[in-house]
């Protein structure tokens, strides 16, 4: 099918041998020299003002080093979101405060001789607080008498309204034509609010980070890192330090999801080190990830849409309540793609108006995660569309088709919601949604037994499905860069900062770098993530690898075909339009005559005027080319119960050209199980202290092979301009169809709508008693 | 404390503390292929083969395995001569993150030892309990497939043609 020799190819991942042998290494496998371990006392209260710590009998134990608190630590207001600079998210975070704003917040920190004893030591920390009301509910956040988390005196502008003296984290807004207009217009109107929940990422690998001064004085961060550079502007500003002494390398990361953008253990190695001159090392338990890093955030959406009854939809109304936690990282931007990611699927909706709001609580942080705001929008969009598709009588996939963006199409939503500054009016280049509805609706039998509500015992089957489009990159604001050099035996060092976390992305650059230069993928030796060794790239985030620093890789790899081009026309005395490279070589065709990429390289380096054959290149990009998903749910509900079972779950991906198409269905794979379970059983509880009770996973259940259904995913053929051999991207948009799909499936088999997730059996089974579904 | 342990097939002679937990003991003597994944007994990614049976080592007292057999993912195969399973686990794209990794395809290593030819609902029990985030287990399945497939060729082509 490809006319590619190695884009395209399912090629074996690079690192992945040593993964399976054990050899690779993560954070926790470094070995440091008489290393001081870190434990943090976390906050018991929800909302508390800290009126005193002592902690002298913490230090006299034996083999503490160090206690870290308020008293000791200057205040530097920063975000750990760990985004771009300036980033969009409310400096409201300093390493220590006296103040704590959510069971689980940080208090202080020990340093110690042995992970025992400081985890012993934080026990013998004495601490008064004051106790203040607690804020659970985020609808009252902005009410008068609310109780305040922050105030409003630490503000520093983000790019969109925020007001912490009432809470509001973030607001954004945008609205074309006129609702007023659209209500008369319509036929209907349907007005319902959705609840998603709090998700925590699950990464195998719990968050770590080590530091120490190397040989030179250079204070070295090893940690689990999505974004290495981002990390040493902040530890630099944080900790006080010298951003050309710091140096952050990123060592295998064992998965991130978003959860690792934060940045907030880096700068308490980081602190420790270069307080004490000595190495420092932290590793959080299970625990500690469930509550104290960062979660999905929990978001309400109400929509409102009016309908003609030819199907037009006259108007749409989105209101997003966003609960950020207790401090305000990616409030903005994943409230933003609530709606940004989300509303331009139906572009042909005239008259539209979105509000959202992202307010404090006294509850866990939100943060980055996978889908990123488009994971709760889409879970109220898809649904309100089968209701309206359902109220009209046309079948939900046609309804889709007549509504969906097309190629040359446009939204003005892609314009007006950026991330934390002015979006880019963009069109569609590429979009086979229609193509992935059509596979995926063969692959389920939808016009088999969509509506048909097969029964078997108590239990009945329903089907539904979702469609959704993400983005790749964010446009006029990532940035990623490629360094290349060529060696003496046609072999090449490609050095860049993008972050494999996991996905595989060192992999699928090196098989553009590879495509480019017509060699086979063992020639390209790949280094990332090192500050002190490869060039800038913003790390993985927002779907932003494969088709911004590809980009990168791609012109940095043409700019060093044709410095080989160059050379060998010098070699051969010919003009470089008679020259091709492919294969290794550089033939000239005319005079069947050819020298071998070694010949050149060895030229280069070794006859007179020497020179390295060497390039580098950064790739910014105006746009951000949506995948497109569509994805199909089977159910079968207990109707005794309200068990959900999930039969067979189909995803069908327009990712453009798949540089790699195994390692990208892996990757819609991991999204859709992930997505399936936030779906049917995750579940952050809290006790009405704001005390987090899932936090092991015997509670918070995440899915076993044991749990899998049959689980079908298909990536189509297309090809983006403008992307790097046609290549858009596929990390995260898998992770949005579980939640709608299925509960679009439940109505269709019992007739009751899930406006709250997860779709747990006590849930289902209340619905099913409110509705008086007549199978119970 | 101390005593005597096989690991890898090597002996040797660890020092640990009573209450130590295994999965700390063989990291802190460079075994770091065993992974901390919880510490709660629910992850597998610190599991090990304890006298060829598949234990999550965070949950066993160094102690209680003193004169044991203990087997790491390095103690199948290495770079350099990779088991099938692990070859296995490569080429059915089943590794992403690869923190899971260890644990799963020890899993599979006892899996296969007892039920050459395992079902597919086998082969997914035999996983229950190590977690993965990023696969969503389709291609790990696939490979431990591959894997049987594979060395049961191999042992078919033993018995025809006797085992050198
Ligand atoms: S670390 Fe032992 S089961 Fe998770
Ligand atoms: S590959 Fe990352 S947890 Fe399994």
């Amino acid at each position: 099918m490809t006319k590619y020799k190695t884009v395209g190819k399912s090629k074996v991942k690079i690192d992945s041998l040593s993964l399976a042998t054990g050899e690779s290494r993560f954070t926790d496998d470094f070995e440091l020299k008489n290393p001081l371990y870190l434990a943090i006392l976390y906050s018991p209260h929800a909302h508390a003002e800290i009126l005193n710590i002592d902690d002298s009998a913490a230090r006299q134990m034996k083999g503490v080093v160090d206690v870290f608190h308020y008293g000791n630590v200057k205040p530097i207001l920063h975000t750990t979101a760990g985004q771009g600079f300036p980033e969009p998210s409310p400096y409201d975070t300093t390493l220590f405060d006296t103040k704590v704003r959510f069971v689980g917040d940080r208090v202080a920190m020990v340093a110690a001789e042995s992970r025992e004893i400081a985890e012993e030591a934080i026990k013998h920390i004495t601490v008064d607080y004051k106790i203040l009301e607690p804020l659970f509910d985020p609808e009252k956040a902005m009410n008068e008498d609310a109780p305040q988390l922050h105030g409003p005196d630490r503000f520093t502008p983000i790019g969109a309204k925020y007001e912490p003296g009432k809470n509001l984290a973030a607001e954004v807004e945008i609205e074309f034509g006129d609702i007023k207009k659209g209500e008369r217009e319509a036929d209907f109107v349907l007005d319902h609010t959705y609840y998603a929940h709090y998700g925590s990422h699950c990464a195998q690998e719990p968050h770590a980070a080590i530091s120490y001064f190397d040989e030179t004085g250079r204070l070295v961060i090893v940690c689990t890192t999505q974004v290495p550079f981002h990390v040493r502007r902040i530890v630099s500003k944080v900790c006080e330090f010298p951003l050309s002494k710091i140096r952050v390398v990123k060592p295998r990361i064992g998965g991130g999801f978003g959860g690792k953008q934060e940045v907030f253990l880096e700068p308490l190695v980081a602190l420790t080190t270069i307080r004490h001159k000595r190495p420092a090392k932290i590793v959080l338990n299970r625990k500690e990830v469930f509550q104290n890093s960062r979660t999905r955030h929990p978001v309400r959406t109400r929509l409102r849409t009016g309908v003609k009854k030819n199907g037009e939809i006259t108007f749409l109304e989105m209101d997003s309540l966003l609960n950020s936690g207790a401090y305000g990282t990616h409030a903005l931007t994943v409230l933003s793609n609530c709606g940004a990611k989300v509303l331009p699927m139906f572009n042909k909706i005239e008259n539209l108006h979105f509000l959202g709001r992202s307010v404090y609580t006294n509850l866990p942080v939100g943060g980055a995660y996978r889908g990123y705001g488009a994971t709760q929008g889409y879970f109220a969009m898809n649904q309100q569309i089968d209701m309206i598709a359902r109220k009209l009588g046309v079948d939900l996939l046609e309804f889709i088709k007549k509504n969906h963006i097309r190629v040359g199409e446009t939204s003005g939503v892609f314009r007006a919601l950026g991330e934390g500054k002015e979006g880019v009016t963009q069109y569609i280049h590429s979009c086979k949604l229609d193509e992935c509805i059509d596979i995926g609706a063969r692959e389920i039998g939808w016009y088999e037994k969509r509506g048909k509500k097969i029964q078997n015992g108590d239990k009945i089957k329903g089907l539904g499905m979702m469609v959704a489009m993400q983005g790749s990159g964010i446009p006029m604001v990532d940035m990623g860069a490629a360094y290349m050099k060529m060696n003496d035996d046609g072999s090449f060092n490609l050095d860049i900062g993008a972050t494999d976390i996991g996905t595989g992305s060192d992999t699928i650059l090196a098989q553009i770098a590879a495509e480019v230069l017509s060699v086979d993928l063992d020639k390209i030796i790949v280094l990332s993530s090192d500050t002190d060794r490869t060039p800038f790239d913003v790390g993985a985030y927002a779907s932003s690898t494969t088709y911004v620093s590809g980009g990168a890789v791609k012109k940095c790899a043409e700019k060093i075909r044709s410095q080989i081009i160059s050379a060998a026309s010098e070699m051969m005395k010919t003009d470089k339009e008679n020259l091709e490279l492919c294969d290794g070589k550089v033939t000239d065709g005319k005079n069947n005559r050819f020298v071998s990429l070694s010949d050149v390289a060895v030229y280069t380096l070794y006859s007179e005027n020497q020179f390295q054959i060497q390039a580098g290149a950064s790739q910014i990009v105006e746009e951000s080319p949506p995948p497109f998903i569509a994805q199909f749910a089977e159910v079968e509900v207990d109707t005794k119960t309200g068990k959900v079972d999930l039969i067979k779950f189909v995803s069908v991906v327009d990712c453009g050209q798949a540089i790699n198409p195994k390692l990208a269905e892996g990757q819609i794979e991991g999204a859709t199980v992930n997505g399936i379970c936030y779906a049917l059983t995750e579940e952050y509880k809290f006790s009405k202290n704001g005390n987090l009770l899932t936090k092991q996973f015997r509670d918070y259940k995440i899915w076993s092979a044991a749990d899998l259904p049959e689980i079908k995913t298909i990536v189509v053929d297309s090809h983006e301009e403008t992307g790097p051999f046609g290549a858009k991207s596929v990390g995260e948009i898998g992770i949005n169809g579980p939640m709608p799909a299925i509960a679009n499936a439940i109505y269709d088999a019992v007739g009751v709508r899930m406006f709250k997730a997860p779709f747990t059996p006590a849930r289902v089974y209340r619905e099913m008693q409110k509705s008086g579904c007549q199978h119970y | 404390m101390n005593g005597k342990f096989v690991v890898n097939g090597k002996q040797y002679q660890f020092n640990f503390n009573s209450d130590e937990r295994l999965l700390f003991t063989l990291r802190n003597h460079g075994f770091k292929e065993v992974k901390n994944g919880c510490l709660e007994g629910e992850c597998g990614a610190c599991l090990i083969l304890l006298n060829g049976k598949p234990v999550n080592s965070c949950q066993v007292f160094t102690a209680s395995a003193i004169g044991k057999d203990i087997k790491t993912v390095k103690g199948i195969g290495n770079l350099h001569e990779p088991h099938v399973i692990q070859e296995a686990f490569v080429e059915a794209g089943a590794v992403q993150c690869g923190y899971c990794t260890p644990g799963m395809i020890l899993a599979t290593y006892a899996l296969l030892q007892n039920k050459p030819k395992p079902s597919e609902s086998e082969i997914k029990n035999a996983l229950d309990g190590n977690l993965c985030r990023c696969t969503g287990y389709v291609k790990i399945i696939e490979a431990v497939k591959l894997a049987a497939e594979r060395l049961n060729g191999v042992k078919e082509n033993k018995a025809l043609y006797g085992e050198k």
